[in-house]
């Protein structure tokens, strides 16, 4: 079970790793898309199944399909896909700032006991299948997803349907062109 | 201690956290510090994942229903995000952050 967390975490952070360090934006796009689906295979381990389609969905996607398209309205000629290269010095000083930020917060992970946390009757390694023990653990069915989101989330719901139009509304606007005054006077 | 499930997901997630961090300083590309940003958003699902099945006991469902809104607004903001670079695209020619320096088009 940890040696499936700690495997799925590997694949996860190499693939993100060589995706935002290489230069070509449709590998990096397409690395990234395995880095989300290591994420959806997370989620799956930890058994949230709703959330890891949802991810496939949402990340493998749609949002890929948003990028690789960016990428590919944004380049100058048909090979324009291979940027320059970045600076060294920020590269340096990200890499510190990133590690400095990193022990922070491994130095607070350690340093918290969640052993009141965790609950009580979670079960040892069991041998031989892949498939982690639910026992005592939360489990949330499609039905029980849709029936939160109908009573108590039934707000939240509507305000994130509101949000969601009117971003997609504002992202049409900007990324218009805004040319018909040229139009009209033509005949 | 260091094989319990929850550490070795919240130390998952803050390396995760770390690396999209180190992508949005560290790269000049508008679109790859975009996704960059949308790393450390998944990152912080992870953690909301990780608290649901091994925190505290709540109503069953919190945890899944706080991530299915996060991905939303993450999903929001990678449109706008993208809509708003290539609409720097059609001004510059260009997505470098370091050449988008005027606010005037």
């Amino acid at each position: 079970m940890t040696a499936a967390l700690i495997l799925i975490a590997v694949f996860t952070l190499a693939t993100a790793a060589v995706a935002l360090s290489l230069r070509n934006l449709i590998h990096s796009a397409l690395l990234l898309i395995a880095s989300w689906f290591g994420i959806a295979a997370f989620y799956l381990w930890a058994g949230a199944e709703f959330v890891a389609f949802a991810q496939v969905l949402v990340y493998v996607g749609a949002v890929s399909m948003v990028v690789l398209f960016a990428v590919l309205l944004t380049r100058r000629s048909r090979a324009d896909t291979v940027i320059a290269r970045d600076s060294v010095e920020r590269a340096i000083s990200a890499v510190i700032t990133g590690i400095a930020v990193f022990g922070v917060l491994v130095a607070a992970i350690l340093k918290t006991s969640f052993a009141r946390l965790s609950p009580a009757g979670v079960p040892p390694l069991q041998s031989g299948t892949g498939v982690s023990p639910v026992i005592s653990a939360p489990t949330a069915t499609v039905r029980d997803i849709g029936m939160q989101l109908m009573s108590a989330h039934a707000a939240a719901l509507l305000i994130i349907g509101i949000l969601l139009t009117v971003a997609l509304l504002g992202a049409v606007v900007l990324a218009a062109q805004d040319a018909p005054e040229s139009k009209q006077e033509s005949p | 201690m260091s094989l319990d499930p929850l550490p070795l997901c919240l130390l998952f997630s803050s390396a995760l956290v770390c690396l999209g961090l180190i992508g949005a300083l560290a790269r000049s590309n508008t679109i790859l510090v975009l996704l960059g940003i949308e790393l450390m958003l998944n990152a912080a699902n992870l953690n909301f994942i990780a608290f649901w099945r091994y925190g505290p006991v709540t109503s069953p469902a919190t945890g899944v229903m706080f991530v299915m809104f996060s991905i939303a607004v993450a999903a929001a903001e990678a449109a706008v995000g993208l809509a708003l670079i290539i609409a720097v695209y059609r001004h510059q020619k260009n997505i470098r952050l370091q050449e988008a320096n005027r606010l005037k088009g």
